[in-house]
């Protein structure tokens, strides 16, 4: 356990080794190695982690690696507290879970996305390996921080790796823009965040997840009011709603499918949308404390999971129904922490990351199979060309549409046991979701894999055999819907696996009872939401509803969801003219719904035109004012400048010339006589001569 | 036969001195004004010697060859001059030599 720091260390070293050397010398197959064989060795070290954090008496492990920001004397509340940060990891069962999804599931998609990814360019292929390796490294620092500080380091890289992976192929403008929509709208949630990481450190004098959790386990619960805890919560809460796409931040997801199909497996499905679940569930003790706030995250939870839902309702592209559920689920995992069951949330987290990816790396063949269409109105009948998607594919759907004993009828039954105890309406919402979230899957499937195959039609296979003239710059000929190949289809087949058995790690009480088996994943993860005092062991244990009620609630969302994957058949099955005739007869709702209840529209006509329109007055103001001041000032100096020169030119220059023209004029006659003739100055001489002679004589002789 | 009195003396050397003014003062020719210097030095010259014989003192007399040596390094570094203008202007015609003129 003491080399867990290795573990996000050595998707940092693949991602250095790759991106500094990787992108100019490396061929394919081995940038693709390395990468791989950094998550193959960081999942080893995990599951080794994972052991040895299972057989120890004492379920937390802190590594301190390196001391990172000294003490800094800074203001709290109560006096001046020392600011300081070390390089710490914690290994505790939340995170050890969350070690074990993301090399798991990272390693699978590393993987996968060797194969998937063969049409790139060369560089393009070893940059992409780069950012996931990168982003590998970013999100286990996320998860295995010991402090919010460690944890926000990761928080930001795994933002950075989601824009650089959404924008991977950046000369189309669609998906530029939609990472940078996806980063600045993290910014938004991030910017909260940060001022939460603030407070809590100025009202607990540590960033520190034990020691603000032991902290704030003796202070009271904010029952009545809205104090400092319930202001912590709510500001981490609007860092959570960014990077897991909640009610109002949601609108960077579904345009981050522009981004290659694996990473929105990894990041946008399994991974970094769930670092804000997995934030809430480690500051579980202080939500503990802020029930106002518990609420609002609950309701922003269920009503984020029915919106998302009924939005994927009408989607045609099978990346953006998968984005949807993909947001559905996540508000699924908050009304869970918001109703207590933060081992609820953790647990559909886990069963969520293997469906979901398993969903999008299934999407990813199909799409790969149809020569990169993804409009599911231009597919079908798929399960005959690619049996393997179409079964494993299948099973993910199953999973969760939550029909048992597949693994998300499990947490998604306990969230629901929790919030029917919690919430009546909020329990209503949630399975009204349940029931679309089925609706929508075997829509998917149904449109993607039965009916008639309704794309575009392909060259014979021996037609183009004999003629490489194909091959030539502009890719692969097409021969037609195929299977893929090996190497993605294996990921598929073991989170296929990890959907069905799951789940079984979380056997309800009311089954559990009936074939004698515990709530594995609830008692291992327990010790994560205490603040690890003595007599608050059992204060989360609390589904206090009985056997029967717990019965009748399963039984009825399996019901619901039955009826959903059964409105799926016979729609889009059995009478294929009758979800055409939906859309007419509700062309409004359609419309609306296909529009994404034009939030986009409307971020756009208030943030982003606001913020334009605020630059665009800053603008002015600047040109303007500042622009005019430096202006004005620069003419009235131009203007003294000149004035200036006016005086010195005719002043003191005057004056000067005036003396010069004055010698110069004066001189005219003495100039005169300068001939430069000597015999001219030999007759002045000797008329000099002359008169000096005839005045002596004159004055010796005559007077 | 007429006595060569001082008087005689006086009136050669005025004539000399007269004949060597005007030479200076109306000829162009830069060597003949060189010429009419000597004529006006040796005016003197004759003056120095007559009255020296007359009066009976040396001085004179020595005086006179003082002249003699600076009217000879006068026409040597005076020669030397006109050489050299000479050589630049092709002429030696005192009107040509204003270039020190305003």
């Amino acid at each position: 356990m003491d080399l867990i720091w290795l573990i996000p260390l050595l998707p940092g070293l693949g991602a250095a080794v790759n991106g500094l050397l990787g992108i100019r010398y490396f061929s394919k197959p081995v940038a693709a190695g390395i990468a791989c064989a950094a998550m193959g060795g960081s999942l080893l070290l995990s599951l080794f982690a994972f052991a040895q954090l299972l057989g120890a008496e004492h379920r937390e492990h802190i590594v301190t690696i390196a001391n990172w920001i000294p003490p800094i004397p800074l203001e709290t509340v109560s006096g001046v507290g020392q600011f300081e940060v070390p390089w710490a990891f914690r290994l505790d069962p939340l995170s050890g879970m969350m070690i074990l999804i993301v090399t798991g599931i990272g390693f699978l998609i590393h993987l996968y996305s060797s194969s998937y990814m063969d049409h790139e360019p060369r560089g393009g292929y070893v940059r992409f390996f780069t950012y996931l390796n990168l982003f590998c490294f970013f999100m286990l620092m996320l998860v295995l921080g010991s402090s919010f500080l460690v944890m926000f380091v990761g928080w930001e890289g795994v933002g950075l790796c989601s824009y650089l992976l959404i924008g991977f192929w950046y000369h189309k403008k669609s998906a530029a823009d939609a990472g940078k929509k996806a980063f600045i709208v993290n910014r938004i949630g991030d910017f909260g965040f940060v001022l939460g990481v603030f407070l809590v450190f100025f009202t607990f004098g540590t960033l520190d997840f034990r020691e603000v959790a032991e902290a704030a386990a003796h202070m009271p619960v904010e029952a009545g009011g809205f104090g400092v805890i319930s202001l912590i919560c709510l500001l981490l809460f609007v860092g959570a709603t960014g990077k897991s796409a909640q009610i109002p931040l949601y609108v960077w997801l579904p345009d981050a499918m522009e981004g290659p199909t694996p990473v929105s497996a990894l990041i946008h499905a399994a991974t970094m949308v769930t670092a804000g679940v997995y934030m809430v569930a480690r500051n579980a003790v202080l939500f503990e404390h802020a029930p106002n706030v518990m609420f609002i995250v609950a309701v922003v939870g269920a009503v984020t999971a029915l919106v998302a839902a009924t939005i994927g309702l009408v989607q045609t592209d099978i990346k953006k129904v998968l984005a949807y559920s993909t947001v559905s689920q996540l508000g699924y995992m908050f009304l869970a922490t918001g109703v207590g069951a933060f081992s609820a949330a953790a647990f559909h987290l886990m069963t969520h990351a293997f469906f979901k990816a398993l969903l999008f790396l299934g999407s990813g063949s199909v799409i790969h199979a149809m020569n990169d269409e993804q409009d599911m109105q231009k597919m079908g009948n798929m399960r005959r060309y690619m049996p393997v998607t179409f079964i494993t594919m299948f099973v993910g759907s199953i999973a969760i549409a939550g029909i048992p004993p597949f693994s998300g009828f499990f947490s998604k039954d306990e969230i629901l046991a929790y919030t029917f105890q919690e919430n009546k309406v909020l329990w209503g919402l949630a399975v009204i979701t349940a029931g679309m979230t089925a609706f929508y899957m075997f829509r998917l499937i149904f449109m993607t894999f039965f009916g008639e195959y309704r794309g575009p039609s392909w060259e014979k296979a021996d037609d183009s055999h004999g003629d490489h003239g194909h091959d030539d710059n502009h890719g692969h000929a097409w021969h037609g819907p195929h299977e893929s190949p090996r190497l993605m289809t294996t990921p598929l087949w073991v989170l296929a696996v990890g959907a069905i058995v799951a789940g079984f790690v979380g056997i309800p009480a009311a089954i559990g009872d009936f074939i004698g088996v515990g709530n594995a994943i609830h008692h291992f993860l327990e010790p994560s939401f205490t603040a690890g005092l003595a007599g608050h062991g059992d204060e989360h244990a609390g589904l206090h509803l009985s056997h029967a009620v717990e019965w009748a609630l399963m039984a009825f969302s399996v019901l619901v969801a039955a009826c959903g994957i059964g409105l799926a058949y016979v729609n889009y099955v059995r009478r294929p003219e009758r979800a055409a005739q939906w859309k007419t007869n509700w062309a409004g709702a359609h419309r609306v719904l296909t529009n994404k209840y034009y939030v986009d529209e409307l971020y756009d006509a208030t943030a982003v035109k606001g913020t334009m329109a605020s630059g665009r007055g800053l603008w002015t103001f600047d040109k303007g004012v500042v622009d005019g001041a430096v202006n004005g000032a620069g003419w009235l100096t131009r203007a003294a400048a000149w004035v200036s020169h006016v005086l010195d030119k005719y002043i003191v220059d005057g004056l000067v010339n005036l003396v010069g023209w004055i010698f110069a004029e004066g001189s005219y006659v003495f100039r005169r006589g300068q001939t430069g003739l000597i015999q001219n100055y030999a007759v002045a001489t000797l008329f000099g001569v002359f008169v000096f002679v005839t005045v002596y004589v004159v004055a010796r002789y005559v007077g | 036969m007429l006595e060569i009195t001082p008087a005689h003396y006086t009136i050669l050397s005025a004539a000399l001195f007269s004949i060597g003014v005007i030479g200076v003062l109306v000829r162009r020719n830069i060597i003949i004004v060189f010429m009419a210097i000597e004529l006006m030095l040796n005016a003197v010259n004759i003056n120095l010697v007559a009255y020296a014989q007359q009066l009976q003192n040396l001085i004179g007399q020595v005086f006179v060859v003082f002249v003699i040596a600076v009217a000879a390094a006068e026409a040597a570094v005076g020669l030397g001059i006109l050489l050299a203008f000479y050589r630049n202007k092709e002429t030696v015609n005192i009107d040509e030599m204003n270039v020190m003129r305003w």
